[in-house]
């Protein structure tokens, strides 16, 4: 599946494309096929994302799953900070971006 | 220390006004992020992989107590309670909102800082030695022209759009504890037949293109310091590669036109300008020195110490330096914990630091681009106190120059340009080779690590360094042994394949293995290296 991604325009926050708007969860991801782009144009213009792009992933048991480290390091956090990421009660939530 | 003057001040303070505006554009969508992107990054505001980072300048790693609270205080207020110090001597937030910026920078200005320069393909904050001024073997205190540089070089018109980022360090000791020849441009000062003066090195840098800058002058007089770097400068603008960014490095430009033929282009633009007369004025270089004078020392202070501790003992015999007043020490400070993250500081830690400062070190401490802090004035009878005042704190690991004070850059944990984690791998290394005595059998041995190929964790340096590399979506770390950012600079060689994360631990034991069974008396590890070759450890790694 293709899935959007960016940082929020005013905190920097890393969020995804839900289908009626985006979530810092990268589980509410939804495939937006070839629009990708498109939604981006739109939603840097709305002042609602900047660096938006498309990403390939999965949708795995665990749910949502990007196809790149990078984009799993994005979704879950600095995985040397367990503390600070979207999982701070697990300890092992590092082990998801291998 | 330096002080601002009133035109730094308010060049600062207008510079933080135009960015609120700027910000307030960007917030309202009177600014694209095409428009934006480079007003920000002339700020220091990057955007990284989970938030805008910000970072700030330490010029040449010097700072006040006040500053480094106020360090702190940004920390705990606008960021996740911690700051990391990078290897340019700089601070970096990592969890930054772009609506606080502005604030923050105008925090920062009261404290007389700021994050001008610390991006962009402009003249980078100067960096130095982090022993300047208290070193008893040093020529001259090489901050107050590390300072009119920055002055200098501050929003330098002719200078704002180089090809590339550039890089300048200055130091005035044989011994470079600063990575001098791994700089586009590092200066030595010198002293000649009674006169101060500057030895030049152009072209060096680490990257995907190593290389040690040779040296194009053997002595410029000081007064002439700025103009001869000018006319280094005008050259590199004027052929430097703006078609490839991979190629726009002064290094490249001095490989490619040769050492003696980039010299003679700057003595030729170096001669134009004399003529001119375009040498700053003296006077300016008169009014900074004194700020660098040194504070004033008590005398017939005993250098005696209470060794009966231990663990005293042995912090001091590590992280305390000779200080060139009878009496005072110098002291570092390792942010490199056993399995932590090298340069992480949390808010009060570096609060901590800030009252340590005022308290025992006349005010002053300084960043070191090995991402550790170093007390510079501290009285010999305070030791043991700081000890246990950072010892509580969690920073009184002794491992100065040991395999465990490890260089790593944020890696992919926190940047957008890392293809590998760096900071899990230091950890792991921190952890195998934890035990103190075994440290300290291995003696001197840095290690450092990037995250991707532009090295700022200066791998090519590191007497062992590794590479984090992408392959097909998973980490690979390269090895490569050898390299030094001392005064025998060397880049390193690669040893072969490389490794998973857990794979190269084990390699870098292999290696420090081999070298404990074949080392001669004396030696470090960089030495046995350097005498046997590549060809042992290859084959103690690969079998």
């Amino acid at each position: 599946m293709k899935i959007l991604t960016g940082n929020d325009l005013g905190t920097g926050d890393v969020i995804w494309w839900a289908g009626d708007g985006w979530s810092r969860q990268v589980g509410d991801s939804v495939d937006v096929g070839d629009k990708g782009d498109e939604l981006a144009r739109a939603e840097e213009a709305a002042l609602r994302v900047v660096g938006a792009y498309v990403i390939d992933a999965t949708v795995t048991e665990e749910g949502v799953r990007p196809a790149h480290i990078k984009d799993r390091i994005r979704a879950l956090g600095p995985t040397v900070r367990p503390d600070l990421t979207l999982k701070p009660n697990d300890a092992d939530a590092g082990n998801w971006v291998i | 220390m330096y002080r601002y003057d009133s035109y730094d001040q308010s060049i600062v303070d207008a510079r933080v006004e135009e960015f609120r505006d700027q910000v307030q554009r960007r917030l309202a969508g009177a600014l694209t992020e095409d428009q934006f992107k480079p007003l920000r990054l002339m700020n220091g505001l990057y955007l990284q992989l989970h938030a805008y980072m910000l970072r700030v300048a330490i010029p040449y790693g010097t700072l006040s107590g006040k500053q480094m609270r106020k360090l702190g205080e940004i920390a705990a207020k606008y960021d996740k309670g911690y700051g990391h110090f990078t290897t340019r001597q700089n601070l970096q937030y990592n969890w930054i909102k772009l609506a606080d910026a502005p604030d923050i920078l105008a925090e920062l200005a009261t404290v007389e800082m700021h994050a001008i320069q610390t991006s962009g393909n402009c003249i980078r904050n100067i960096s130095s030695d982090q022993y300047a001024g208290v070193s008893a073997d040093e020529v001259t205190d090489p901050r107050p022209w590390a300072e009119l540089l920055r002055q200098w070089s501050t929003f330098h018109p002719e200078f704002t759009y180089l090809p590339r980022k550039f890089k300048i360090c200055v130091i005035a000791n044989e011994e470079d504890r600063a990575a001098m020849r791994l700089h586009d441009i590092g200066l030595k000062l010198v002293l000649r037949d009674g006169q101060i003066g500057a030895e030049v090195y152009a072209g060096g840098g680490m990257g995907r293109t190593p290389m040690v800058a040779p040296q194009i002058r053997d002595f410029v007089p000081e007064e002439e310091i700025v103009s001869y770097l000018e006319a280094c400068l005008r050259v590199y603008n004027r052929y430097g590669r703006r078609d490839n960014k991979y190629k726009a490095r002064i290094k490249i430009l001095v490989h490619e036109l040769g050492v003696e033929e980039y010299k003679r282009q700057v003595e030729e633009e170096y001669a134009h300008m004399r003529e001119l007369g375009l040498n700053p004025p003296t006077e300016e270089l008169d009014r900074i020195r004194p700020f660098f004078a040194g504070p004033a020392y008590e005398t017939g202070l005993s250098d005696d110490l209470d060794r009966s501790d231990p663990a005293f003992a042995l912090w001091v015999d590590r992280q305390v330096a000779a200080h060139k007043q009878p009496g005072y020490a110098i002291v570092n400070i390792s942010l490199k914990p056993r399995g932590g993250i090298p340069g992480d500081a949390s808010a009060e830690q570096i609060a901590l630091v800030a009252d340590l400062a005022e308290r025992y070190s006349l005010d002053e401490l300084r960043v070191t681009h090995a991402q550790n802090l170093v007390l510079p004035h501290v009285k010999k009878a305070d030791l043991h106190a700081i000890w246990q005042k950072l010892d509580e704190a969690g920073l009184a690991e002794a491992n100065l120059d040991l395999i465990t004070d490890i260089i790593a850059c944020p890696g992919l944990d926190y940047c957008s340009l890392a293809n590998a984690r760096s900071i899990p791998l230091a950890q792991k290394l921190s952890e195998r080779f934890a035990a103190a005595d075994r440290q300290k059998e291995l003696g001197e041995l840095k290690v450092k690590i990037s995250g991707c190929i532009n090295a700022c964790g200066h791998h090519h340096a590191g007497h062992i360094g590794v590479l984090g590399v992408d392959r097909k979506g998973v980490e690979n770390f390269q090895l490569s042994l050898g390299g030094s950012g001392a005064e025998d600079a060397s880049v390193g060689q690669i040893t072969g394949p490389g490794f998973s994360e857990d794979g190269v631990v084990d390699a870098i034991e292999k290696v420090t293995n081999l070298y404990l069974a074949e080392r001669e008396e004396g030696e470090r590890f960089l030495d046995t290296y350097r005498r046997l070759g590549m060809k042992p450890f290859k084959e103690a790694i690969y079998g």
